[in-house]
């Protein structure tokens, strides 16, 4: 727990960022989330429970390892990379959802749903409700599942019922949207296993704090590794869930330079950008203010990335919060960066990040070299790139048939 | 400053011992051109009040049908801006107060206080804002506070008892009572429960309280009606000037005068 740094206020708001910006119907069921999580985070039973499951199920704590050979290719500062990589189900996203499986049953609740981009929330989630016998429904965009066909299956081996969300633009904001609709009908023995530190309070900071994890062991491993803290942390930006737990316990360290890395798809100049800070202005939509991209109406705008997990058009509120403080900055990669350091890690490291992560290594081959080789980063390889590697051979051999 | 178009309304209703039919539409739906034609349809059909909805790309609250009357109001790239603009031409044309249902982004985006003075300028009498619960409701009542601009909340099955009171409290123009667990559309509860909802909300109610969410024929308007001061029907009449069937929408409205005797 950070002792200075207190967000989100009671009113579950970051600044001005956050809040409750959700129909009428939905407010009795997230009160009733409030004080449920208020009292399971103070309850001994529950916390032994979720450190258990996260030792012997999920495999925690996970390496913090120095990429040597990348460190010296690179010729600069020394790398450290946080292996959620490991993780049962291969991502950070398992954190979360067993917090949040937990919580359900805390709650008396039978069954969860979970809205999924690319199916890794959606995995992690059905994942969670096959280990408690928690009935699960997974909301997905029909043109995300369409292109994600094996986590379909996936999900369905694991036991859950895959939705297909036709409406708007059948993408992950749509699989929010008719989320959120279909809880208002169900509230009563549904959970909303949200996969993100996005929508309304007491959401954020919920999955921030299953996250927080990710920076508490990781702190600790650079202290007993180095004797001193990173002089940066670095993490890669969709919704925001990993970067927000690799930042969370670093936050009153003034001198750990905290940097999201957004996905600037084709070009931070071009309409094809998934960048809600670089590229977008604070609005008002899937229960919170937030920045995201959205046109001069507030309508929001489609979104365009390489890695489907960064394929949103929002980031969470308390990163809009600590941007505009100025505590963390938020830069980009490109897909065309986010490939090369996809192969350069696989090369250098034998390490498959997902192409998610593969933005955040991008950005660090970009600084690495100008940085004094006694710096020290720490980056977030938030998932492994098995889910990718179908994609990435198409990406490639596209490119070279067009050169 | 009270809000007197709505109020007005309902008094006369009253003396009349006639209940409201409140119609929704979604603006720009067909193309913003047909907005007049269609606030006079629904004039000539006996409705009492409009609510207008403006189109947003992330309608959380809505069944499909007004999700795609959203859409296609969109795919004719109407903004709020315009809507508003279209409305401050035609507005002494139309003879029934009217609000605006929209989600907050929109007016987010436009300015608040923009917003209130253009909105004031075409008569707005009220609005109506499904993402905006009483927590998140200061900023907007500011900017309101002088206008004969009402903000309309909604009351639900699942509001407590102490969130009743405090929702009721300073309430203006009229309660938006949802009578489903649901989103826009989804078929009305007839059961107890519902009814005894809203002779709950009625009962400490100091404005008028009206129902909405799923009415979607005479008999449902009439038998709500009963338990309440009006009702709001929105998908069907969207349903119906999307087929070119609005001669239908006079079917909806229980004759006046009929419809707590029924």
């Amino acid at each position: 727990m950070t002792e200075t740094y207190k967000y989100p206020s009671a009113d579950g708001k970051y600044g001005e960022f956050g809040g409750t910006y959700v129909a009428e119907s939905l407010i009795a069921t997230l009160e009733e989330l409030k004080e449920s999580y208020k009292k399971a985070s103070e309850d001994p039973e529950f916390q032994r429970e979720f450190d258990y499951l996260m030792k012997e199920y999920v495999g925690r704590e996970n390496p913090l390892y120095y990429a040597e050979r990348l460190t010296e290719k690179l010729g600069g500062a020394k790398i450290y990379l946080k292996r959620e990589d490991l993780n049962h189900t291969g991502a950070h996203k398992i954190n979360n959802a067993i917090g949040q499986g937990l919580l359900t049953k805390y709650m008396g609740k039978t069954k969860v749903i979970a809205e999924t981009g690319a199916g890794q929330h959606g995995v992690a989630t059905a994942t969670i409700a096959a280990l408690l016998g928690l009935e699960c429904k997974v909301f997905m965009g029909a043109k995300d599942a369409d292109r994600q066909e094996l986590n379909v299956f996936r999900m369905e081996l694991l036991g859950a019922e895959v939705i297909r969300v036709e409406q708007g633009t059948a993408t992950l904001k749509d699989a929010v949207n008719e989320t959120m609709r279909y809880w208002v009908q169900h509230m009563e023995d549904t959970h909303y296993v949200l996969g993100s530190v996005l929508g309304p309070h007491p959401f954020p900071q919920i999955v921030r704090d299953f996250q927080s994890i990710i920076s508490k062991e990781a702190k600790a491993q650079i202290l007993d590794k180095e004797g001193r803290l990173p002089d940066k942390v670095v993490a890669c930006i969709g919704g925001g869930s990993n970067a927000m737990g690799m930042f969370y316990n670093f936050i009153e360290d003034k001198d750990v330079e905290l940097i999201g890395v957004e996905a600037s798809g084709e070009g931070i100049d071009t309409n094809k950008v998934a960048a809600a800070i670089n590229r977008g202005s604070v609005g008002i939509a899937h229960g919170a203010k937030m920045h995201m991209l959205q046109d001069e109406n507030g309508q929001l705008q489609g979104t365009h990335s390489i890695s489907a997990g960064l394929d949103y058009p929002g980031i969470g509120p308390e990163h809009s919060f600590l941007f505009s403080t100025k505590r963390a900055s938020y830069e980009y990669a490109s897909d065309e960066e986010a490939l090369n350091a996809f192969q350069k890690l696989s090369r250098t490291e034998g390490i498959i990040p997902a192409l998610e992560s593969s933005h955040a290594i991008a950005y660090v081959m970009k600084i690495a070299p100008e940085l004094p080789k006694d710096e020290i980063i720490v980056v977030s390889l938030s998932g492994r790139g098995d889910k990718d590697v179908e994609m990435v051979k198409r990406e490639l051999e596209a490119r070279r048939t067009n050169d | 400053m009270t809000k007197t178009r709505i109020e007005n309304m309902f008094q006369t209703l009253n003396s009349l011992d006639d209940k409201a039919f409140i119609a929704y539409i979604m603006a720009g739906d067909g193309g913003l051109d047909k907005l007049a034609y269609q606030i006079k349809t629904l004039e000539e059909a006996g409705v009492d009040l409009i609510e207008i909805g403006i189109p947003f790309s992330d309608p959380a609250a809505d069944g499909p049908v007004i999700q795609r009357a959203g859409l296609r109001a969109l795919e004719h790239n109407v903004s709020l801006r315009d809507i508003l603009q279209k409305l401050t031409e035609i507005k002494d044309e139309i003879n029934v107060p009217y609000v605006l249902m929209t989600y907050y982004n929109p007016v987010f985006n436009y300015g608040l206080g923009q917003f209130a003075k253009d909105a004031d300028a075409a008569n707005i009498s009220g609005i109506i804002v499904p993402d905006v619960p009483l927590e998140e409701e200061a900023e907007l009542k500011t900017v309101l506070k002088g206008s004969d601009i009402a903000i309309i909340r909604l009351a639900t099955l699942t509001t407590s008892d102490d969130r009743l009171k405090e929702l009721l409290d300073e309430a203006e123009g009229f309660i938006y009572a949802v009578t489903v667990n649901g989103v826009t559309g989804k078929q009305a509860g007839y059961s107890q429960e519902v009814f005894d909802n809203l002779s709950r909300i009625k009962n400490k109610s100091k404005v008028p309280v009206c129902a909405g969410f799923g009415i979607n024929s005479r008999d449902a308007a009439a038998a709500l009606g009963e338990h309440c001061d009006g009702v709001i029907v929105g998908s069907a009449i969207v349903e119906m000037f999307n087929n070119a069937e609005e001669d239908n929408i006079k079917k909806l409205i229980p004759k006046k005068n009929a419809v707590h005797a029924k």
